[in-house]
């Protein structure tokens, strides 16, 4: 087995564009490394990207976030202005695994693995991240949504890696939450999850939303009809009942053994109504600079 | 109250929470575990097992994998013999398979070679030639009369006229006249409940070296709760003597009773013999779920009759478990333990063993009694729902006490039942107010305990200093417990004492750690063995002062005259004697050997107090409190640690924890991620109050604790959620989907 420690995007571009189906990208490695281990995979190269420039590093961009693909869990979630903007987002990348693989695992990783468990992913979505991807044409960006095409497959070609994560600018009176569920309290994969995003008109009602549902189908999915559900208005119930039913609606999961159908369609829709209730807190806090 | 009691009263060392001996070694890493030990020229094992739940194998080719470069040896069941033994012979089966695959992941064939890399390109090189059987993994569908078979004609003589293939062992225990029982209630209820099988979840996975030599003596090393067991099983397998394999147990990360048996330890010396070199296993997390032991899952039926001021009246339960492909008796703990509680007239438990293609189950902490009181206690709870009667109360109204004829046959001596649920019954946490969405549950629970074979050797250095050998593997706290005791038989302090794990070659047996026995057991044997050697000191000073034996006494770590007449002497002390030893007959040293008896039964009151999300079915244990007998607690530490490690193993039970099959007989959950024992946050603090009643079988008292605390949280948890939820479930565990699908069906 080689491993490979390339300094530039286009050098890492070139070495997996010319090792295809051999080689494995080295990011956090926490998937890459268990997939080993257990037999899983069996790689001629490790690429280890985390020497690129940029790559570990957290950046401000056109009053957004740029994560680079290395970042670990531990690092953005100690990051103020990352946690002040998109919390959502952060603790759900602080939800992948453990304290140890907090250490170790990132965003880019998780989205690149295409798990429809994946913690980071419906908040990335529902947060409108984009992925930068660099590859042999140089570099293109991919809203996270689009990203992943179905369990385990990426639109990412030959000789394509994600090298950041994007995270918009947002106003202030804004904000966003994610919540999963798992049989235990930690060290577990989500059953069925949902990252909400609100933005508050001046008159406090959702001016705009985003609701992303997680393991309840194939892949992550982005839900209109729940945004659209709690758009103008301030969370009353029937605001919350329609978000509940579009997100059931939405849902189309397996049963498992992890959960059953019915147990994932009703619990989805009871995440999503708390997590858009935290949301709404957070926006109404960012607001009013007072705690709801 | 006032228990009658033969045993030691005022203790200095016993009781106290003196630093643990292992503490260091555990922290820093020195420790060395099973996978820990190598030796050079050791060459890597690597087990094949099979992919079906249950298949003919027709042939196995290793000739390529015997023929790949850097592979030393590749053996399956045709390079071992088949034992007359019929016992030895299933735990030779279940280590490699003959004629048959019986479970998904059922070892087939092993190799050793010299790097990880070679040993997995051989694994892959050996082509089994199955034919897929019809396979069976339920207990009920497995006792049906057209069930496939797993083992022809393995029932045994218990088994009635009637019962299907599969029935292996039928058992039945109790007294007095049921239906006249049932007669007398105001309320019978009669419920029926399902356990899945639950893995001990021990951290560390089985590993050994073996080392075979050219003259037929080996050495074997291997993490386990029993060498002189690995030794008896392993010698008869590979066709040795005893007395030429020495076995060596290392440190031990968890067993929990899962390590009392052999899974490896024959295929690594079978390939050590064939390839002429030492062979370490070490097995994997997949195989240790696949192929070690879980316990028994379950299928059971109780029916108990009680008055309306809460007398029961009668009490019958019927007990299915199934252990796995291989016959195995647990339904007889089952059915022993499941009433022992109660001080019953007329009771009556029945128990069938099935087999399945699953793995064979192994021992685990209390075998067979949690679910059986899960399911009496469950009952014992919604007949108290129903009368409207307090859960404690009726258990006071009921309980067994010294004198009690237990429903399994014999009369109990003194017992800390009715303690432990005063204990309960005054404490806070039963008074507690519970909020919305709350419950709160009790149950009782009980382990038989052990005595056993047991050979302790006991050393006085030169130094003053004192070495204790014993046999057992230290799984709770016994080299500390151990070592307490001999300081405070021989007037020394703690720190003087170092107690020691020997090898099968250098003490008479010792029985496997297992039935809480060794904290009894090799306690006893331990303070006999100091006895022994007080008596050598006393008898040295008797020369030395010119005056009788009997003259001489032990107080406070010296040898003193026995009273003014015996004359006006200096007392001596452990460490004056033992540095003259050489000049008064040489080294001072005692022992004791003893099949001991009076293990003295265990009882157990667990309060729990749990809240359930309505919405998701998430149940999160709000507050715990345990209630147990220790006779006499040692060391308090441990034993408190042994009622918050078997309450934690218990909720899991309760709440998450199973072996999941799908149709094709294939285990899909084997591993730490799907199969969910409780992290540290899943839990809250758990409390423990110890009580002690001196058991009378041993001379400080003492009573095996390590068993009976994982017996109560089952029911405990099932009746708190119960309460919480306003339905009752009858099946474990009670993931949240189920949880979330009775609430939502109650409406």
């Amino acid at each position: 087995m080689q491993y490979m420690k390339p300094s530039t995007a286009t050098e890492a571009s070139d070495i997996l564009a010319r090792n295809e189906g051999a080689a494995r990208i080295l990011g956090g490695g926490t998937d890459l490394l268990v997939q080993m281990r257990s037999g899983m995979i069996e790689p001629e190269m490790i690429v280890d990207i985390k020497h690129l420039d940029g790559i570990t590093d957290i950046t401000a961009e056109d009053g957004g976030l740029r994560i680079g693909a290395a970042v670990s869990g531990q690092r953005l979630g100690e990051h103020e202005g990352a946690r002040a903007m998109w919390p959502g987002v952060v603790e759900a990348c602080e939800l992948i695994g453990s304290t140890q693989i907090q250490g170790r695992c990132t965003m880019a990783g998780n989205l690149c693995n295409g798990g429809p468990a994946a913690d980071s992913v419906p908040a990335m979505i529902a947060a409108a991240a984009v992925a930068r991807i660099e590859g042999p044409k140089g570099a293109r960006d991919c809203p996270v949504e689009e990203f992943v095409t179905g369990p385990g497959k990426t639109v990412l070609g030959k000789g394509e890696f994600v090298s950041s994560i994007f995270l918009p600018a947002r106003p202030k009176a804004a904000s966003d939450a994610y919540l999963r569920f798992i049989p235990r309290t930690e060290m577990d994969i989500a059953v069925a999850s949902a990252g909400v995003n609100i933005v508050l008109a001046d008159d406090g009602t959702i001016k705009s939303a985003r609701v992303a549902l997680g393991a309840v189908g194939p892949k992550v999915v982005l839900v209109a009809d729940a945004a659209d559900a709690i758009i103008g208005s301030k969370l009353e119930d029937p605001a919350i009942t329609a978000l509940v039913r579009a997100c059931e609606a939405a849902a189309s999961p397996i049963d498992d053994k992890r959960g059953t159908v019915e147990f994932r369609t009703t619990v989805v829709g009871v995440l999503a109504k708390r997590a858009a209730r935290i949301a709404m807190d957070r926006a109404q806090e960012n607001a009013t600079g007072e705690k709801t | 109250m006032n228990f009658q009691s033969n045993t030691k009263a005022n203790f200095k060392v016993v009781g106290t929470r003196v630093p643990r001996p292992d503490g260091v070694d555990k922290v820093t890493g020195r420790a060395l575990y099973g996978a820990d030990f190598n030796v050079p020229g050791m060459q890597v094992g690597l087990i094949l097992r099979s992919p079906h739940a249950h298949a003919t194998i027709n042939s196995i080719d290793t000739s390529k994998a015997t023929a790949l470069p850097g592979v030393k040896a590749v053996v399956t069941s045709a390079d071992l013999g088949v034992p007359e033994d019929e016992s030895l012979r299933d735990v030779q089966d279940n280590c490699l398979a003959r004629g048959k695959v019986l479970y998904d992941g059922h070892a087939v064939a092993a190799v050793a070679a010299k790097d990880m890399a070679t040993a997995k390109a051989a694994l892959k090189l050996i082509k089994v030639d199955y034919t897929p059987l019809p396979h069976v993994t339920d207990v009920d569908a497995a006792m049906k009369l057209d069930a496939p078979v797993v083992q022809e004609a393995r029932a045994d003589e218990s088994v009635p006229e009637g019962c299907g293939p599969n029935v292996t062992h039928y058992c039945e225990f109790g007294h007095g006249d049921l239906e006249s029982g049932f007669g007398m209630a105001d309320l019978i209820l009669e419920r029926s409940f399902t356990t899945a099988a639950t893995h001990q979840g021990y951290i560390e996975p089985h590993a050994c070296v073996a080392s075979y030599g050219t003259d037929d003596k080996a050495d074997l090393w291997c993490t386990t709760q029993g060498q002189y067991f690995v030794r008896d099983l392993c010698s008869g397998i590979l066709g040795i003597e005893g007395s030429q394999l020495r076995v060596t147990a290392s440190e031990i990360g968890g067993g929990f009773g899962g390590k009392t048996t052999v899974f490896i330890e024959p295929v690594a010396l079978a390939l050590s013999r064939k390839a002429g070199r030492p062979v370490k296993i070490v097995m994997s997390r997949v195989d240790v779920f696949r192929a070690t032991g879980p316990t028994v899952s379950s299928s059971m039926d109780v029916r108990i009759g009680m008055t309306k001021d809460g007398r029961i009246t009668a009490a019958e339960a019927k007990l299915r478990y199934q252990g796995g492909a291989f016959p195995c008796g647990t339904v007889d703990m089952g059915a022993q333990a499941a009433f022992a509680a109660y001080d019953l007239k007329a009771v009556r438990t029945q128990g069938w063993n099935a087999l399945t293609n699953r793995p064979k189950e192994a021992a685990y902490r209390a075998p067979g009694a949690p679910m059986a009181i899960y399911a009496v206690e469950s009952v014992v709870d919604e007949l108290c729902q129903q009368l409207d009667l307090d859960p404690l109360d009726v258990r006071i109204l009921n309980a067994a006490d010294a004198g009690t004829k237990s429903s399994y046959g014999p009369t109990f001596d003194q017992i800390g039942l009715m303690a432990t649920l005063e204990a309960a019954k005054e404490h806070d946490h039963y008074h507690a107010p519970l909020g919305e969405n709350q419950g709160r549950g009790l149950s009782c629970g009980f382990w038989f305990n052990f005595g056993g074979n047991t050979s302790v050797s006991l050393a006085i250095n030169s130094d003053g200093t004192v070495s204790v050998t014993e046999g057992n593997p230290d799984i709770g706290g016994s080299r500390a417990s151990i070592s307490m005791m001999a300081a405070e038989e021989l007037g020394v302090a703690y720190e003087k004492v170092r107690t020691i794990i020997t090898d099968t070659s250098s003490l008479g047996q010792n029985d496997v750690t297992d039935g809480s026995r060794v904290t009894f057991a090799v306690g006893l044997a331990t303070i006999k063995a100091a006895r022994a050697a007080i008596r050598v000191m006393c008898g040295r000073v008797a020369k030395i002062w010119g005056i009788d034996e009997d003259a001489v006494v032990w107080e406070d770590g010296a040898a003193k005259p026995s009273g003014p007449n015996a004359g006006d002497f200096e007392p001596m002390t452990l460490a004056d004697i033992a540095a003259i030893s050489s000049e008064t007959g040489g080294p001072i040293a005692g022992h004791h050997e003893v099949n001991a008896e009076g293990a003295g039964v265990s009882f157990g009151v667990h309060l729990a107090d749990v809240e359930v999300d309505p919405e998701t079915g998430a149940t999160k244990v709000l507050r715990y409190t345990v209630f147990q007998d220790a006779g006499k607690a040692v060391h308090p530490d441990y034993v408190e640690g042994q009622m918050q490690g078997g309450a934690a193993q218990g909720i899991g039970w309760a709440l998450n924890e199973e072996y999941i099959y799908g149709d094709d007989g294939r285990l899909q959950n084997a591993g730490f991620l799907d199969y969910r024992i409780p992290v540290a946050s899943d839990l809250p603090n758990i409390d423990t109050v110890i009580l002690e009643i001196p058991n009378p079988g041993h001379p400080y008292g003492v009573r095996g604790v390590g068993e009976t605390p994982i017996v109560p949280p089952l029911a405990a948890l099932s009746n708190a959620v119960s309460r919480a939820i306003g339905v009752r479930l009858h099946e474990l565990p009670m993931s949240p989907p189920k949880i979330l699908k009775a609430v939502m069906a109650k409406g």
